[in-house]
């Protein structure tokens, strides 16, 4: 088809725009020369060694991990929770009250990160910790757990529960032993987004953190300095590969989840 | 079959915990900053009387309007862009990819946007610097004899940067909109005689409007308050309201005026958003 094919050479030119500065961060990555320019300088390894020495550096891999997981558990939690009540139940309000669990989706994150700023330090006078950017990321995390889950939830078939409860089961035992089980795969690739969103979130972590940096916080104070940049490039490139693989393992879980409750799949995470 | 009753009750225990989460970590810190911004800093500590002279300010003095104004033209072009840049690929895997490959092309799009936002920005200050990669290039191939200087801090490389950031998040709302429209309808124009151009503006077209409101919606409110971009590759010409707003908060110490001007363009986004919702609401109404 005459149509169909200028559209796929569109198509791909498109998809080389949009990871033309991702695979930047490899080849300069290995590129043997602190100016990031054409022509390359020769091969080496020595940024990612280089990366082995800088304690400030695994610091800041340290307060992020502990960051991206804490908001990984309590937005899935959360997510549960509301996804569950929204697919199961009708109550007043429910329109409302799901729409300001999922606000913070369409809020600029400059505004999440000022108003807790404000909160947090001006109006409640508690200090900055990495538990305040704990608070912030699973704000901003919740509603995309809630997105995933609610698609686990509403593909389930309400008879199985059913089905349990008149074998004998309490309804506290169907939902733990039925429809638990049946949405696993949809709670592990909600935690992976949300541990992913929160591992890269720069600007609401830049108003919360105290004086432990998380990760990107501290990426971005390097940022200046045009001597750490290939450090940088080397780091971003683990990165790259950690979110990918991060990625590639919740798609499984998800359509193994869309396979397992037997819906159609509309392929993506949005 | 419980009662009604009993299942609004039950429905309500069950969203509680992350609607409580929302009303003291959204609604509250939210409320917070409406209030502070109505008081006025007075060296270290607040001036509690109630006072519209933050917003006095936040719409008069020329420098936040010129911040402001240019927030929004920025957030404009790149929503345009990227709306535009994106149908065609929306329209792509929706109409000409094989059912069981589109999941694939869908994640494909979507990598990119989840891997570190600081990087790939910084990775366009690395492409379209002085001595960048694009420079570079061109200058090796022989095709410019000096640098181009017009692709770096400025408000056009703001745009540049922010509409590839945003790409994925325009392709899904229009792919999923298209995905929608009942294949039937164009078999029924092409049947009344219409060319396939005619059909595409008339049927396809106007059945894809939600999506397009939708992504444009989801680029335009938050590019506006994009902090890191201006920062890293706009240069002073390409400064925006959320520099502005940290540089109130945490350099110049005044929280009431960094609220006013929080709020200030919260507000102008969700007036604009809304005539954008209202012009558009011929075409969101449900169709039989």
């Amino acid at each position: 088809m005459k149509q169909g094919t200028g559209l796929r050479i569109y198509a791909v030119a498109y998809l080389i725009f949009l990871y033309l500065p991702v695979a930047l961060l490899p080849i300069f990555a290995f590129n043997d020369g602190t100016v990031i320019a054409f022509p390359l300088q020769g091969f080496t390894t020595k940024w990612f060694v280089e990366l082995l020495s800088i304690e400030a550096l695994h610091g800041a891999v340290r307060n992020s991990l502990f960051v991206a997981i804490t908001t990984a558990i309590l937005s899935t939690i959360f997510g549960i929770f509301a996804a569950r009540a929204s697919s199961r139940y009708r109550f007043p309000l429910k329109g409302g009250i799901l729409g300001l669990i999922m606000v913070p989706l369409v809020l600029p994150e400059i505004i999440v990160g000022v108003a807790l700023l404000v909160m947090v330090v001006s109006l409640m006078g508690l200090s900055l910790s990495l538990w305040t950017v704990v608070l912030g990321h699973t704000l901003i995390c919740t509603p995309f757990a809630v997105a995933i889950l609610s698609a686990s939830f509403n593909g389930l078939d309400r008879s199985l529960e059913e089905a349990a409860i008149d074998l004998g089961e309490t309804a506290m035992g169907a939902f733990f032993k039925v429809t638990l089980p049946l949405v696993t795969p949809g709670i592990v690739s909600a935690l992976l987004i949300s541990f992913t969103i929160s591992l890269d979130e720069f600007i609401i972590a830049f108003f919360l953190t105290g004086s432990e940096p998380t990760l990107p916080v501290y990426l971005w104070g390097q940022l200046r300095f045009p001597q750490r940049i290939p450090v940088v490039m080397a780091l971003g490139t683990i990165l790259v590969i950690l979110s990918l693989v991060l990625l590639t393992v919740a798609e499984f879980f998800r359509r193994r989840g869309v396979r397992r409750t037997g819906a159609k799949d509309t392929g993506g995470f949005l | 079959m419980r009662l009604p009753k009993g299942e609004a009750a039950s429905g309500l225990l069950l969203v509680s915990p992350p609607l409580v989460y929302a009303i003291l970590l959204l609604a509250v810190p939210l409320g917070s900053i409406v209030l502070l911004s109505l008081w006025t800093q007075n060296f270290l500590t607040f001036d509690t009387t109630l006072t519209l002279a933050n917003y006095a300010e936040a719409f008069t003095d020329p420098l936040y309007r010129t911040l402001m104004l240019r927030s929004l033209a920025i957030s404009g072009s790149v929503t345009l862009a990227t709306v535009l840049f994106a149908f065609p690929i929306a329209y792509f895997v929706s109409f000409h990819v094989a059912p069981e490959r589109k999941a694939l092309w869908i994640f494909l799009i979507t990598i990119p946007f989840w891997t570190s936002y600081l990087l790939r920005v910084f990775a366009w200050k690395v492409i379209l610097g002085f001595n960048g990669v694009l420079n570079t290039s061109l200058l090796g191939l022989g095709i410019i004899d000096e640098p181009l200087t017009f692709i770096l801090y400025n408000a056009n490389a703001v745009v540049i940067t922010l509409a590839h950031a945003y790409a994925p998040f325009t392709i899904l709302p229009i792919y999923v909109a298209l995905e929608k429209i009942d294949r039937s309808l164009l078999e029924a124009s092409r049947d009344l005689g219409e060319n396939a151009f005619v059909t595409f503006l008339r049927v396809t077209l106007p059945l894809a409007m939600p999506g397009v409101v939708a992504a444009t919606l989801i680029v335009f409110i938050p590019t506006v308050g994009d902090y890191v971009t201006p920062v890293l590759v706009g240069g002073p010409d390409g400064r925006m309201i959320a520099n502005m707003i940290q540089i109130q908060f945490l350099q110049l110490n005044d929280a009431p005026m960094g609220s006013a001007l929080a709020i200030s363009a919260m507000t102008i986004v969700a007036a604009i958003s809304l005539l954008f919702l209202f012009l558009m609401r011929g075409f969101l109404k449900e169709r039989a």
